[in-house]
């Protein structure tokens, strides 16, 4: 048994002559939460969609789950869930429906309990019956986020999945994340936030114009800048906090 | 909810088309779903030809010469096919919606046979165009449609429309995996309805100039038209049968082929 989940070997992608992703190398323990960041532009999405066999790689190699994404790619599906930039959801059918018409594809035996389980699990019981085209945008991502966890992959791939939400939503999501990690999942993110790899990831990777330049655990990267100096600054609350203390929703869940 | 602890790497694998029908029925489940919550679609989807075949019926008609007492007669096997033809563009539109909205990534990142999906809508779309032609029918028939036809031709008639439903269904396909835009997506079907215009849908092909008449006969709605006419009303199937035929599988598998592609390529 292995204990990396996701190894990647010099990968490269280009759509015709625009070069994206220029020999990249990295690989994932199990159990860990690993987030991949970069501006806009840098290639995460493309390496995720490699990552999740919607995407061929020009050369290089990657395994995920033992399994070979170019050769293996029906055994890699069944390995991992993908969680894209915006919510893939269905908006005609209610939360409930979505949930279970993915436990039924992924052949749950309950998919009615494991819905209803989910449901509650991500506050959406109340909504439960309702169109997901009622939904809001942090509640149409908790769905997303339920219909990838249907059937335990050991695997998630979660791609940006904050950008868009306002801050309480988004530590929602983090809670959620790190609920999973500690079920022993392995979980692959990107993000563009400094701030959300800092809260989340056990090992970050810089990815900028197609390379990984940078990656470690956040003590190694800190590392590598001149040690701290120490300066007195007076401490001002962000408008995160204050808008956090001021509905007064900072420890709801 | 206790979250089960993984046992890494020790998953079975299966082979993925083993549930092939299991999966195609819950995709089929979902887009019949659509289609009930917003009866809208069919409903648009019939007036349109209701709308032509009264038109022609009650303004054009008297002044046409098609050779049979009752021109709705004449012209039902036509106004099917209109209908069809613009049926289907709701496919290329829903699936369009699908790629937009990325839940087409995540049944493709999904241990599922690629084409339960496509077939999930295909499926939809027969049923849907099935509904619109029985209504449309049921409104001939208030106009003074009748047909001597027994059971047999009347299956033969649906087998035809069914397979023509099917071929273009898949075209449809295309664009709705393809398409930028909404307008795109849709598109495409306006060719389609206007081809039964130039064909022996409305006025026998024998008044038509040289040209027209050359396209008119060798395209597939004349066959198609000829064929349901002569079933419908007990003349003796020519060989028309057989090029309808030839041209409704012949669409079928280069359409079914090209969007099986478009599909797993599909970024």
């Amino acid at each position: 048994m292995q204990s990396i989940a996701i190894q990647v070997k010099d990968i490269q992608k280009s759509y015709k002559k625009l070069s994206v992703l220029n020999g990249v190398n990295f690989s994932v323990e199990r159990g860990s939460i690993f987030a991949l960041l970069g501006s806009n532009g840098a290639g995460k999405t493309t390496l995720i969609k490699i990552l999740t066999t919607l995407l061929k790689q020009d050369g290089g190699t990657a395994v995920v789950n033992g399994f070979d994404v170019t050769s293996q790619p029906d055994h890699v599906r069944q390995s991992i869930s993908l969680t894209g930039q915006f919510a893939a959801v269905d908006e005609m059918l209610t939360g409930q429906e979505n949930l279970i018409m993915i436990a039924r594809l992924r052949h749950v035996n309950q998919p009615r309990q494991t819905a209803d389980e989910l449901l509650t699990r991500f506050g959406l019981t109340d909504a439960a019956t309702r169109r997901v085209a009622t939904y809001s945008g942090g509640m149409r991502r908790r769905l997303d986020l339920a219909m990838s966890l249907v059937g335990t992959p050991p695997i998630l791939f979660l791609d940006e999945p904050t950008t868009g939400l306002d801050p309480e939503a988004r530590i929602e999501v983090w809670n959620v994340v790190k609920e999973l990690a500690d079920g022993g999942r392995t979980v692959f993110l990107t993000t563009q936030y400094l701030d959300e790899a800092e809260q989340l990831a056990d090992r970050i990777a810089i990815l900028h114009e197609g390379k990984i330049i940078a990656s470690g655990t956040l003590a190694d990267l800190k590392k590598l800048f001149p040690p701290a100096q120490v300066e007195y600054v007076e401490k001002q609350p962000t408008l995160e906090e204050i808008f956090l203390a001021i509905i007064g929703k900072k420890e709801a869940r | 909810m206790e979250v089960t602890t993984l046992v890494p790497g020790s998953q079975q694998m299966e082979k993925i088309h083993k549930h092939f029908f299991a999966d195609m029925s819950v995709m089929l489940g979902r887009s019949m779903r659509h289609i009930f919550r917003s009866v809208d679609t069919i409903i648009t989807v019939t007036i349109m030809p209701i709308a032509f075949m009264l038109l022609f019926v009650y303004v054009f008609g008297g002044a046409i010469q098609a050779g049979t007492a009752n021109y709705v007669n004449y012209l039902l096997p036509g106004i099917l096919l209109i209908a069809i033809a613009s049926g289907i563009s709701y496919t290329a539109y829903r699936l369009f919606i699908d790629v937009q909205r990325g839940i087409i990534e995540r049944f493709r990142s999904m241990p599922i046979a690629p084409s339960t999906m496509l077939w999930g809508h295909v499926l939809t779309s027969l049923v849907s165009n099935a509904i619109s032609i029985v209504v449309i029918i049921l409104v001939a028939l208030i106009m003074g449609f009748r047909s001597s036809a027994g059971l047999l031709p009347w299956l033969a008639v649906a087998g035809i429309l069914a397979l023509f439903t099917l071929a273009l269904t898949w075209v449809a396909v295309i664009p709705g995996l393809t398409a930028k835009s909404v307008d795109g997506a849709s598109a495409f079907s306006y060719p389609l309805i206007f081809l039964p215009f130039i064909s022996s849908a409305f006025v026998p092909t024998r008044s038509m100039p040289p040209v027209v008449r050359a396209f008119a006969e060798h395209q597939p709605v004349t066959a198609i038209v000829n064929t349901i006419r002569a079933l419908l009303y007990g003349q003796p199937v020519s060989n028309d049968i057989w090029v309808a035929l030839a041209w409704c599988v012949g669409i079928l598998l280069v359409a079914y082929i090209f969007a099986m592609r478009v599909y797993k390529k599909r970024v």
